[in-house]
Parts: C-alpha cells; sequence; structure tokens
C-alpha cells in the first residue's frame, strides 16, 4: 500500500494535524468528546451542526447500524447558541463549526456567533432528512452559492458539504465554488429507508434518514472523482471510508483530505489506527497522488 | 458488522411494581452481562434506552411521552429491541448494591443471579419500593425511604453508615444522579472508590457511541458505548450531580 510521508497539512484554510478529519454530526455535541477525537489522533474535528434555534431532533430510532453501513435520521439536534459557550476550551484547536440554516440570512447569523472561535465553517447543505433545511437548501445551486457568499463575509474558510442526492453534483459544487467556497466536502448521505417486517413500520422514526458507511464508500468515490473534473477549489472525500487503503483511493480520485464518520462504531479509535498505517517515515507527499487517477 | 435492526418482540405479560412502574415481559431473551441497556422502540412514538431488568424484560416508569405509551401496553402487543449496547458490571466476589428508584432495574439481576448479595433499597416512600420481595428471596436487603415510611428514615446513602465496607469486593450502584453523587461522596470518604461501579443514565439517540448525545464531561466518553457502567473514581470529577445534556445539547440542572 502507498503510505504518506508526515508533512504539515493545510487543508483548504485549516491547518490540520494529518489528513484525517472527524466528520460533522459524530461525537461533536459537546467540547470534551472533540477534544477526545483529536487527542485520539484526528487531524481535525467538524462539530455537530448548528443553526438558528435549538432543536431536538426526529422522534427515534434515529439510528439503526445496517451490515455494512449506518442509516440515521437524528433531525439536527443541536444547542444552537449556546454551543459558542461550548467551544471554548477548544479555542485555537482545528475545530471547524458546521452550521446549517433555512436561507442564506440564517447561514449568515449562525457563523457569525462563530466568526471569533471557528478555524473554518463548513455549511450543511446535504442532511437529507430535516424539512426546510439540508438537502433542501442544497440541491438549489443558486441557494447554494449565496448561502456560501453569505457566510463569506466572516472573512473565514468556508467547506461546503454536498449532498449525492442530486441528478448532477457537479452543478452544486460549482455552485459553491462561484460563491467563494475554499472546499467542496463530498458527500453527506444517501437518502434511504429500511422497514421492519415484524413490525410493519419504517424503522427510522422520521420514516427516511440518510445511509453513510462502507456501503456508500464507492458513490462517494465518483462524486469526489466527478468534482475534481469539474471544480478547481480542494475536494475533502467524506462517505464510508474506514481504512488507510480507503484514503488513498479518495485521494486518487481528488480528494485533499478525507471525514471519517460512521467508522467510530467500530472502532472508537479509528484515526488512531489509520494514521499509524498511512505515514510512514519513508511515504511520499500527498501532492503526488491527490487526482493521479485522472487520466 | 452485523444488522442491526430492533428485533421486533411480543409483550406476554405486565406485572405492576410499584403505582408508577411496571416490568414489562416479552417473548425473546436477550443475553446480556448485567447492567447492559436496550433501546426499546415504542412504535409510532420513540425509542428509549432501558436496562433489561430480566433477560427477557424491562422495567419502566412513566416519565415521558415514551414511557407513558410503554407502561400502558398490554399482553400481544409489540415493541422492538435494539441491543443489548453498552458494558455492563464487572462483578467477583461479596457484592453490596445500592439502588434508588427505578434505577433498582439494572441490580436486579446481580441480586438475583449472584451469591452473596447486600442489597440496599432506597425509594421516596414505601410504594415506591420496587423488586423488594423477589430480592429477599435471595439476598440481605435493607430498605430506606425519604419520608420514613419504611425501614431507614432518610437517603439510601445513610444506610452506608451500618456497613463494613471492607467485606465487600465490588460496590454496585445505579439511582438518579443526586442520589448517586451522594454514594460517590461517602465512598470516597471511606476511601473505597477503586472498588466501586456506577451505572448512568443519560439522553441517547444512537445507542452505538456515534451521535454523541450522551457524553459526558471531563473526558468526553460516551454512556451508551463506554459505559453505561463506570468506575467512581472515573466519575468523581465528572458532571455526576451537576448537570446534564438534554436531547437538544443543552446543560440542565
Amino acid at each position: 500500500m502507498i503510505r504518506l510521508s508526515r508533512e504539515s497539512v493545510h487543508l483548504a484554510g485549516v491547518p490540520a494535524r494529518n489528513h484525517l478529519v472527524l466528520a460533522a454530526g459524530v461525537l461533536g455535541t459537546c467540547a470534551s468528546s472533540l477534544s477526545r477525537v483529536l487527542h485520539q489522533g484526528a487531524g481535525a474535528v467538524v462539530t455537530k451542526s448548528i443553526g438558528p434555534e435549538p432543536r431536538y431532533g426526529h422522534a427515534g430510532p434515529c439510528v439503526v447500524v445496517l451490515e455494512d453501513g449506518v442509516m440515521n435520521a437524528m433531525g439536527l439536534p443541536n444547542p444552537s447558541r449556546d454551543f459558542v459557550e461550548e467551544l471554548s476550551t477548544l479555542v485555537n484547536e482545528p475545530v471547524i463549526v458546521s452550521i446549517f440554516g433555512g436561507n442564506p440570512e440564517e447561514f449568515h447569523e449562525v457563523a457569525g456567533w462563530f466568526a471569533e472561535k471557528a478555524q473554518a465553517f463548513e455549511l450543511n447543505v446535504s442532511c437529507p432528512h430535516a424539512a426546510g433545511f439540508g438537502a433542501q437548501i442544497g440541491t438549489n445551486p443558486d441557494v447554494v452559492k449565496a448561502c456560501t457568499e453569505a457566510v463569506k463575509e466572516w472573512k473565514k474558510p468556508v467547506w461546503v458539504k454536498l449532498t449525492p442526492n442530486v441528478t448532477d453534483i457537479t452543478v452544486i459544487g460549482k455552485a459553491a465554488e462561484e460563491g467563494g467556497a475554499d472546499a467542496i466536502v463530498a458527500i453527506n448521505t444517501v437518502r434511504a429507508m429500511r422497514i421492519s417486517t415484524g413490525l410493519r413500520r419504517p424503522v427510522l422514526g422520521n420514516k427516511f434518514g440518510g445511509l453513510s458507511g462502507k456501503a456508500i464508500f464507492p458513490i462517494a468515490v465518483r462524486c469526489v472523482y466527478e468534482l475534481y473534473e469539474a471544480c478547481s477549489i480542494p475536494i475533502i472525500g467524506c462517505g464510508g471510508i474506514s481504512c488507510a487503503e480507503d484514503v488513498i483511493e479518495m485521494m486518487m480520485a481528488g480528494a485533499e483530505g478525507v471525514e471519517i464518520g460512521s467508522a467510530v462504531v467500530q472502532d472508537p479509535e479509528i484515526f488512531r489506527h489509520i494514521g499509524e498505517e498511512l505515514y510512514a517515515p519513508d511515504g511520499i507527499s500527498a501532492r503526488e497522488i491527490v487526482g493521479c487517477a485522472h487520466v | 458488522m452485523s444488522d442491526g435492526l430492533p428485533v421486533p418482540v411480543t409483550i406476554t405479560r405486565v406485572v405492576q411494581e410499584s403505582p408508577g412502574v411496571r416490568t414489562i415481559f416479552f417473548d425473546q431473551n436477550f443475553s446480556s452481562n448485567p447492567g447492559q441497556f436496550v433501546m426499546v422502540w415504542v412504535v409510532g412514538t420513540d425509542e428509549i434506552p432501558m436496562a433489561l431488568s430480566y433477560p427477557n424484560a424491562v422495567t419502566v416508569q412513566r416519565v415521558g411521552e415514551a414511557t407513558s405509551a410503554l407502561v400502558t401496553m398490554k399482553p400481544g402487543e409489540k415493541i422492538g429491541i435494539r441491543g443489548p449496547f453498552g458494558n455492563g458490571f464487572t462483578i467477583r466476589g461479596k457484592i453490596l448494591a445500592i439502588a434508588g428508584g427505578v434505577g433498582t432495574a439494572p441490580l436486579l439481576r446481580i441480586g438475583l443471579e449472584y451469591p452473596d448479595v447486600t442489597f440496599l433499597l432506597g425509594a421516596r416512600t414505601a410504594s415506591e419500593l420496587i423488586f423488594y420481595s423477589v430480592l429477599s428471596s435471595t439476598c440481605d436487603v435493607r430498605i430506606a425511604t425519604d419520608d420514613g415510611s419504611a425501614g431507614y428514615h432518610g437517603y439510601v446513602a445513610g444506610l452506608l453508615d451500618e456497613i463494613d465496607l471492607d467485606e465487600y469486593e465490588n460496590i454496585v450502584v445505579c439511582g438518579p444522579d443526586p442520589m448517586m453523587r451522594s454514594v460517590l461522596s461517602v465512598l470516597e470518604n471511606r476511601d473505597v472508590l477503586e472498588k466501586s461501579q456506577f451505572s448512568m443514565h443519560r439522553y441517547m439517540k444512537c445507542g452505538v457511541g456515534l451521535c454523541g448525545s450522551c457524553c459526558i464531561d471531563p473526558n468526553g466518553l460516551c454512556v451508551c458505548k463506554d459505559g453505561p457502567v463506570f468506575s467512581g473514581e472515573m466519575l468523581l470529577r465528572s458532571e455526576l450531580g451537576k448537570y446534564h445534556r438534554n436531547a437538544a445539547g443543552l446543560k440542565e440542572k
């Protein structure tokens, strides 16, 4: 397997400790758990998505672990503005604040709360199961562009996390780029459903949810590959990454770094374990492989 | 990964333990360590974490929407079970179990399945003591009630004054946060924290260490995956008894 050298890593405006970033929504509700993930070897962490009002989320079941993935419909639970205080212990750490809103004005407002504390923002325009938010924003290129422009006013790096639940993801990627995004994160979860045959009901309380984990890795690689051809800004790969070989593959598709989420279910110390395998003193620079699969 | 869809079970029997607490038995046993929990899907309402009080039962107190729906369910109706999850208690030797209210449920199997258990059972009032008769057939049970209507008049931690803690190899505890914090303080003062284990309860959405809604300060451990059972030493400087986070992640006293 190709291994990488331990070089200084700059991911689209964020000085990270390595190429591995904790994905949004995973263990990101409190500062103590984000700090724990950083200590366990993540290069940077993305918080739970924070919105304009506190939300309690959907009724359960909110998560089911499947044979090769995880399906969830959390419903964007978050403490809203109280999270500013929560992050006070993580100033100067590589923390990216994920934010959501129902329109560009709300994105601008929420980002403003964190303008002094976040290293960067990640715009959640891709959650597939919250009415009025997420993918309902992120499937419209004009709105994605406007939300990106609104948050860019705070002069911080802005990453835009895209939904795969569109006909052509490059249209949305280009809209983010035109809005001034510093990076595209691809992908969020894939809209999904399971039914309990014994109880004759959809398993998730919200009926529909988002599929993540190994099952969606091929979809994520395809999306990153397409975005690399269409866009000029850095891409952060996300979706089903669970080992060092996956990281290399995602980089070859065009990702400069990766986000890891669902894999923590099987291995809470996944960042340390992947890091131990991914890096070596005689490893090569990531620059040599990012996008190398494009000919 | 294995498929973790909820397992449908049919309720076979409902036992009234106290005015507000019922044990719901179902038609399937779940292999688990005492102290592990399951996510109970009350179809159409919500999914909530609950201790397995027996291999085929959960014991529920009416507190919110889902528990209110669950306590009124009848034999023949179905619920979904995910799990068991979490670590459970590590148990050996002579055991002291300290329980408050419905927190007795995660400790019940220890009292029933292990030899040499002393059980301190607390409740607000005599009618809210649960599992007293079943436990007194297998172990030494001592009672405390807040109002003095049965046993010792006061909190269950007060019963510890009459216990020689050196006799016990394990001290296992479950109950409301203020009760567990007061027990923790007594055990710390008597220098026996290293053999104590506490079962924590926090708001949970996933049960598998993914969402972070049950993480506790200051170390960010997940109650669902790293717990729910933690050593007393680990909890000494924790949020226990001071605050917890609600479904939105907002801190509440």
